[in-house]
């Protein structure tokens, strides 16, 4: 099948709501970088160059539509001082809290982005991969949003206390975090990504009831997403979004990640051209799939939501695990190409 | 019965609005000696399983769950020792594998409570080794696994696995976000049996037992 876009331009024609030759296809490979190489996950982070193959020869394997820069959730934490723990068939784990009492959210101080090891690596694979693909594909950045990264700071308990019933550490946290999101996310626009990618779970109602968000955590994210000096995703990682899909439209993002329990024909009704979908296969689930399930779940995403462009396929949550075998996903990709082909002739769409 | 009814939606009401003042004193309202285990089953017990059901309905969130547990839990510290003996119930213990976040257990801790278990806590970011000879020194009938990533949550069949070279017939009961995205993957990791929410768990418990 010949196909007449570039992965940019395919991408940018389905954030703004056109149809692009065929509907992207966003496989967030980080971690599988490393069996793609044959490494540990420790030593294949250890180098941005490791990064840099991995993500070209994915790119060609899969025919994927985006070049992933993200690490792991933990190089977060890591940047702040906190324990990362490797393992050696998952992502790298955010160790034991490091946040443990208010005064040290108070004694807290926001990484130096250029003079910490582990963020400098990923801007270094930044720059290497915006050299190499330059402007045929997009380059997708990430971010923790100020209002989640605390889950991994002080531990979730901890911060749901804070959050209820200490709203002054509350700000002061939130005030260090998105100095450092902001700086992050700049510092990683600088060097090449293309958009960031803002992962917000603690923002979907599956987490936090809606009118708890809306005074705590959104007024953040108004004032954050605006300042990042690109277009930004808001993820929820898995997370259902619709009912806060004018909010998170208002924010000014341009497209929402979600994950597979969300109704996604209800969702690209909801957004009426605001925002571009992003998702929603399951990626524990696909561990399993056979090549007749990728086809059903595929097809079932595009039908949802592809008319009219607005739908990048990718999985739910932000990254596929490394368990998914290989062959699953040459069978993603193939399946997109034969049902997400413009015009959607091959299935009844939605809408 | 209209009054006891009213009784609890206020309760939850508070709960879910994570007053923890005002549910203490609908919790406290006209209690005595020979009321707390009624109290308990009426409020508490009857408040955290529908809280649970929202959450799985979507109406509810993790949030909500996790702060309506941890308020019961403090109504439980302040009165169940002082007034009520335990229940003779299956020996439960509860651990994190391998990840350091405690939420879910905590919420299950607080539940298992509320119902008159005393869950022994195994801790969190456990070894699987670690897990399986704290489950083995704790004699638990029941080994109740948190875990929040697919890699931990497949190492629950390691578990499995060195119970079984032990000849330990623990049940095992697997709990967290990977369990929800796939509902059949506590078969594939061996244990033997997972809920869609926290409060499921004691159903689970009483039939994974009359199972054994």
């Amino acid at each position: 099948m010949n196909e007449q876009m570039t992965s940019l331009e395919r991408t940018l024609a389905a954030i703004n709501h056109q149809e692009p030759d065929r509907v992207p296809l966003f496989l967030l490979l980080s971690l599988y970088g490393a069996k793609e190489l044959g490494m540990t996950p420790k030593d294949y982070f250890a180098e941005a160059q490791n990064i840099v193959a991995a993500q070209l020869r994915m790119k060609e394997k899969y025919r994927n539509d985006c070049i992933y820069t993200f690490f792991y959730a933990a190089i977060e934490v890591e940047a702040f001082g906190g324990e990362v723990i490797f393992v050696e068939d998952g992502p790298p784990i955010a160790g034991s809290p490091f946040i443990t009492s208010y005064q040290d959210i108070a004694r807290m101080e926001v990484p130096d982005i250029q003079a910490t090891s582990c963020l400098a690596r990923v801007l270094d694979a930044t720059r290497q991969l915006k050299q190499r693909v330059t402007n045929t594909a997009p380059i997708i950045g990430v971010v923790m949003s100020p209002y989640s990264l605390p889950i991994m700071q002080m531990g979730f308990e901890k911060y749901l206390e804070l959050l209820y019933f200490h709203p002054d550490h509350f700000h002061c946290l939130m005030k260090k975090n998105q100095a450092f999101c902001l700086a992050w996310a700049n510092a990683q626009i600088a060097a090449g990504a293309t958009a960031i990618c803002y992962f917000n779970p603690l923002a979907s109602p599956n987490m936090i009831e809606k009118e708890t968000y809306l005074a705590t955590g959104y007024p953040i994210d108004c004032a954050t997403l605006p300042q990042i000096m690109g277009p930004t995703a808001t993820h929820l990682a898995s997370g259902i979004a619709l009912p806060l899909l004018d909010e998170i439209a208002n924010t000014g993002t341009k497209v929402v990640g979600v994950g597979h329990q969300e109704d996604l024909s209800g969702l690209k009704h909801a957004s009426a051209g605001r925002l571009c979908v992003l998702g929603n296969l399951n990626g524990i689930e696909m561990v399993k799939w056979s090549r007749e399930q990728v086809h059903e779940e595929v097809r079932k995403t595009i039908r949802a939501a592809g008319k009219g462009g607005g739908l990048i396929v990718s999985d739910g949550h932000g990254e596929i695990p490394l368990q998914v075998p290989e062959q699953v996903l040459l069978e993603i990709s193939e399946a997109v190409r034969l049902y997400g082909t413009y015009p959607l002739d091959r299935i009844q769409c939605n809408g | 019965m209209e009054a006891k009814s009213t009784l609890n939606a206020e309760f939850k009401n508070a709960l879910l609005s994570i007053d923890r003042i005002g549910a203490a004193e609908i919790f406290r309202q006209g209690l005595c000696a020979e009321t707390i285990l009624q109290r308990i089953d009426d409020l508490i017990v009857v408040s955290l399983e529908q809280i649970g059901e929202g959450f799985e309905r979507q109406v509810y969130s993790l949030a909500q769950v996790y702060m309506s547990a941890i308020l019961c839990e403090e109504l439980l510290d302040t009165y169940l020792p002082k007034m009520v003996k335990p229940k003779a119930l299956p020996t439960v213990a509860i651990g994190v594998l391998l990840d350091h976040h405690t939420l879910g257990k905590r919420i299950v801790y607080a539940i298992l409570r509320s119902n008159g278990y005393e869950p022994i806590d195994l801790g969190q970011g456990l070894s699987v080794d670690e897990l399986v000879e704290g489950a083995i020194r704790s004699q638990a009938e029941v080994l109740l696994i948190s875990t929040l990533l697919l890699p931990s949550a497949l190492k629950i069949r390691a578990v499995r696995t060195r119970l079984d070279e032990q000849g330990v017939s623990m049940k095992i009961i697997a709990g967290g976000a990977p369990f929800r995205m796939d509902s059949q993957l506590w078969k594939t990791v061996k244990a033997d049996g997972s809920g869609a929410s926290a409060t499921d768990v004691i159903g689970i418990i009483e039939r994974v037992v009359q199972s054994s």
